[in-house]
């Protein structure tokens, strides 16, 4: 339990100086609301504008969890189906891994055109997009990596080949695929709220914080970005948490 | 009739350039137990894989228990232990060991039974549940063992289990191999690079030769079963492991001088 | 090499291939999930490749030469943006791998920073810095300052686990010779962290031209690839061929940053990064 502590007291107190500094200075120095708002300002509109402000993270939140799923899913299935083929897998990793240079933003306004601007579907392809290279690049390296002796035990036992798939290569790519879930968690929803900046609903997250930072209520736009922050972490959390119980051996998550 | 048969085999890499062994014939009794020898490069472990059908030799044959050696294989008749214990991170003790017998289709209570026989075999019973990184390299051996005696296989393959052990754990294990022996009956193939260790534990000790891989000379080792600790300190055994010396020395004329001052 | 052209040719073509494929199955079939095809939302590769020597409106050059300088002045935003980020990203690195104290006490906090949607606080970025800004700078420098943004988090982490995956008994080694802490930095710990930096800085280098990107866009500026983004979404139901080449156009900035990585990791490195590309 100390131990416990321990590990999170520092992110506290820097937490609770740097919120008391902000709290601080924006009094003594008097600047304006305009740039910077009181961090209790914006805790209080995020509860004020609870009404608004939660069920719109509900929906993009929504469509980012619709991508999250969708792009990791095809990730993994793309990365089981190369990975069988050994020589495919190694040509295609590289081109995977330069084709994650693209910056998809730019692919976002044509996700509307698809799908509609409004319609939430556009978003949830951006954030599928977002995800799926990650995934599949992961996924794939995890295949790729298993102990070469661990499959000569294997066929010792004159296993099939969907048996040395089934007990040694997907397990040891288990910890490869949570760690890129964890990344694409974070991805999914700010490829969804990316995506509304080019339209979407009116109660839609990203929508509303844009036009309050249009209109200048800053406030109300911190407050949604804290929505947003805070639905994210919520992901990932979800994400790390599933890891550490599927996952036990794996050296990050041991308990040793 | 022999368990294992291996006829004029010969295993060239390299398109021909590098010749890893070259004609090994060799035989081997039901019940023996033979310890490969040889300094690095004599092919001792390859020879070791083709016995298992792991790699295919480049000319002869082989055969285990009358079949030809993928046969064997495909029939599960023999068990591999590896120098480094390749137990699978994910699963804990008992379900490493169960492995083997998950493959050949035993069902869930046969596979209970015989895996708490093994854990009381090497000694680990209270560790059924621990997974792997939990143990130590010695314990990892162990429980490696286990897995491959655990569907009792007639032929046990073992490619140097314990050279990376320290030599008080590596005596401590010699023990408790000899005694699973003779318990089981089965026959063992051992490589190693310990002279004492092949003498202390085999029925027969084969000297190789490397560059092109040869079998130098085999010499019968004609100690009394059960060996103990006392053993080590017998005259006749000192004898024995200088005559396997003196066949490595004889033989090796391309030793490197590192090795050479190794034997000595 | 060669066969790394060929393979790449081969990708490309595929691709261009696999869309092609699909408009067709898609229009002879009339099928509408997951979206309606046709000329509009998927015109034909070639289209967009003729579309790169038109120009968009009378008597103005060949789309190709606007993007083409709309790149730069994304590019010039891109790299200063990743520069910045990179050095603060490193030297927090730093600071954080001799302090486990900093290191409990900030680290959840870079960590969370990234779950903060830069395209939300870009305005808010845009209005705060500007005025800041020397004249020259003014405009595309917040835009910058966003991209770097986006750089500094896989550079800090990267680093700051380089740093760390010291042998220890090199550093046993080091303090036998009573070196100092910064002798042990520069001698031990920043070579053993380079391939870590690197991995980092081949992320860093995407993460620097979508935030340049993503930074145009709130801002009004009309002389990047986000001006052009913007711009020709309004006109995607009339040329939307134009769109699909600006994306092309995006696509190969931020190959070319990577590449530009890889190649420099050749040379820091000089072997071949296990890392493939």
């Amino acid at each position: 339990m100390i131990k416990q502590v321990r590990e999170w007291a520092p992110a506290l107190v820097v937490f609770a100086l740097v919120i008391a500094v902000w709290e601080g200075s924006i009094s003594a120095f008097h600047i304006q609301q305009f740039l910077l708002p009181r961090p209790s300002d914006i805790v209080k509109t995020f509860w004020t504008a609870r009404h608004t402000l939660w069920p719109a993270g509900w929906y993009t939140f929504k469509e980012a969890l619709g991508g999250f799923f969708i792009g990791s899913a095809l990730g993994v299935v793309v990365a089981t189906i190369i990975g069988r083929f050994k020589g495919v897998g190694t040509a295609i990793l590289p081109i995977a891994i330069a084709a994650n240079a693209v910056p998809i933003i730019a692919f976002a306004p044509i996700a509307g055109a698809w799908f509609g601007e409004v319609s939430p579907h556009s978003k949830s392809a951006i954030a599928a997009v977002l995800c799926f290279l990650p995934v599949m690049v992961n996924t794939l390296r995890g295949l790729q990596s298993a102990n070469p002796r661990q499959i000569e035990l294997m066929r010792s036992y004159a296993a099939s080949e969907l048996a040395i798939w089934r007990r040694v290569r997907v397990p040891t790519a288990l910890p490869f695929l949570f760690t890129a879930l964890k990344v694409a968690s974070v991805l999914a929803m700010i490829g969804a709220i990316v995506g509304e900046y080019f339209g979407g609903a009116f109660n839609a997250l990203g929508v509303l914080i844009n036009s309050d930072a249009q209109i200048f209520d800053f406030v109300t736009a911190w407050a949604g970005i804290l929505v947003a922050s805070l639905l994210g972490l919520a992901l990932y959390g979800a994400v790390a948490g599933t890891e550490r119980l599927v996952v036990r051996w794996a050296p990050d998550t041991r308990d040793t | 009739m022999s368990v294992v048969k291996v006829d004029s085999v010969t295993k060239t890499f390299a398109r021909g350039n590098v010749t890893a062994l070259e004609n090994i014939d060799l035989e081997l009794e039901p019940g023996e137990f033979v310890s490969l020898i040889g300094p690095s490069g004599c092919g001792k472990s390859t020879l070791l894989r083709i016995i298992g059908d792991l790699t295919p030799p480049s000319s002869g044959t082989v055969t285990v228990n009358g079949k030809p050696a993928r046969q064997a294989r495909n029939d599960g008749d023999y068990g591999i232990v590896f120098q480094d214990s390749v137990l699978f991170d994910w699963r804990t003790v008992s379900k490493n060991i169960a492995l083997p017998l998950e493959m050949l289709g035993w069902d869930r209570d046969r596979r209970k039974a015989r895996v708490e026989e093994m854990l009381d075999l090497v000694e680990l019973r209270g560790f059924a549940d621990h997974h792997p990184w939990q143990l130590s390299g010695g314990m990892q051996q162990r429980v490696s063992i286990a897995r491959a005696l655990a569907f009792e296989p007639a032929l046990l393959l073992m490619d140097e289990p314990f050279g990376a052990l320290d030599e008080m754990t590596r005596e401590r294990l010699n023990l408790e191999l000899l005694s699973i022996w003779e318990k089981l009956g089965s026959t063992v193939v051992f490589v190693t690079h310990s002279i004492s260790e092949a003498v202390f534990l085999s029925t027969r000790v084969v000297v190789m030769s490397p560059r092109p891989g040869r079998i130098a000379g085999i010499v019968p080792i004609d100690m009394p079963f059960p060996r103990t600790v006392e053993t080590r300190e017998d005259p006749r055994f000192f004898e024995l492991v200088t005559k396997v010396r003196e066949l490595l020395r004889k033989r090796g004329e391309h030793l490197l001088p590192e090795e050479a001052a190794e034997l000595l | 090499m060669l066969r790394r052209v060929f393979t790449v040719a081969a990708a490309v073509l595929a691709l261009i291939g696999f869309w092609e494929l699909y408009r067709w199955i898609w229009t002879t079939t009339g099928w509408t999930w997951p979206f309606v095809v046709d000329d509009t939302s998927m015109p034909h590769v070639w289209t967009i490749f003729k579309a790169f020597g038109q120009p968009t409106q009378v008597n103005q050059p060949a789309l190709i030469t606007i993007l083409f300088h709309k790149s730069l002045f994304t590019g010039k935003e891109a790299l200063v943006g990743f520069a910045v980020g990179a050095v603060v990203g490193f030297a927090i690195g730093i600071a954080l791998a001799h302090s486990r104290l900093l290191q409990r006490g900030f680290l959840p906090y870079i960590v969370a920073s990234q779950t903060i949607p830069i395209l939300a606080i870009a305005p808010m970025v845009v209005v705060w810095v500007n005025p800041k800004l020397p004249g020259p700078l003014q405009g595309w420098g917040a835009v910058a300052v966003i991209a770097s943004y986006l750089t500094f988090f896989p550079v800090t982490i990267n680093t700051l686990r380089g740093l760390r995956s010291a042998d220890p008994r090199a550093l046993e080694l080091m303090r036998t010779y009573a070196a100092s802490r910064w002798t042990v930095l520069w001698k031990l710990r920043v070579p053993a962290s380079l391939p870590y930096v690197f991995a980092a800085l081949k992320l860093a280098a995407t993460a620097s031209v979508v935030g340049a990107i993503i930074g145009e866009l709130p801002s009004g500026l009309q002389d990047g690839l986000g001006g052009a983004i913007i711009n020709f979404n309004q006109y995607y139901s009339f040329e939307p061929q134009e769109l699909w080449a600006t994306n092309v156009v995006a696509a190969a900035l931020g190959i070319l940053f990577f590449l530009a990585v890889v190649g420099a990791e050749r040379i820091v490195v000089r072997r071949a990064p296990e890392n493939v590309a």
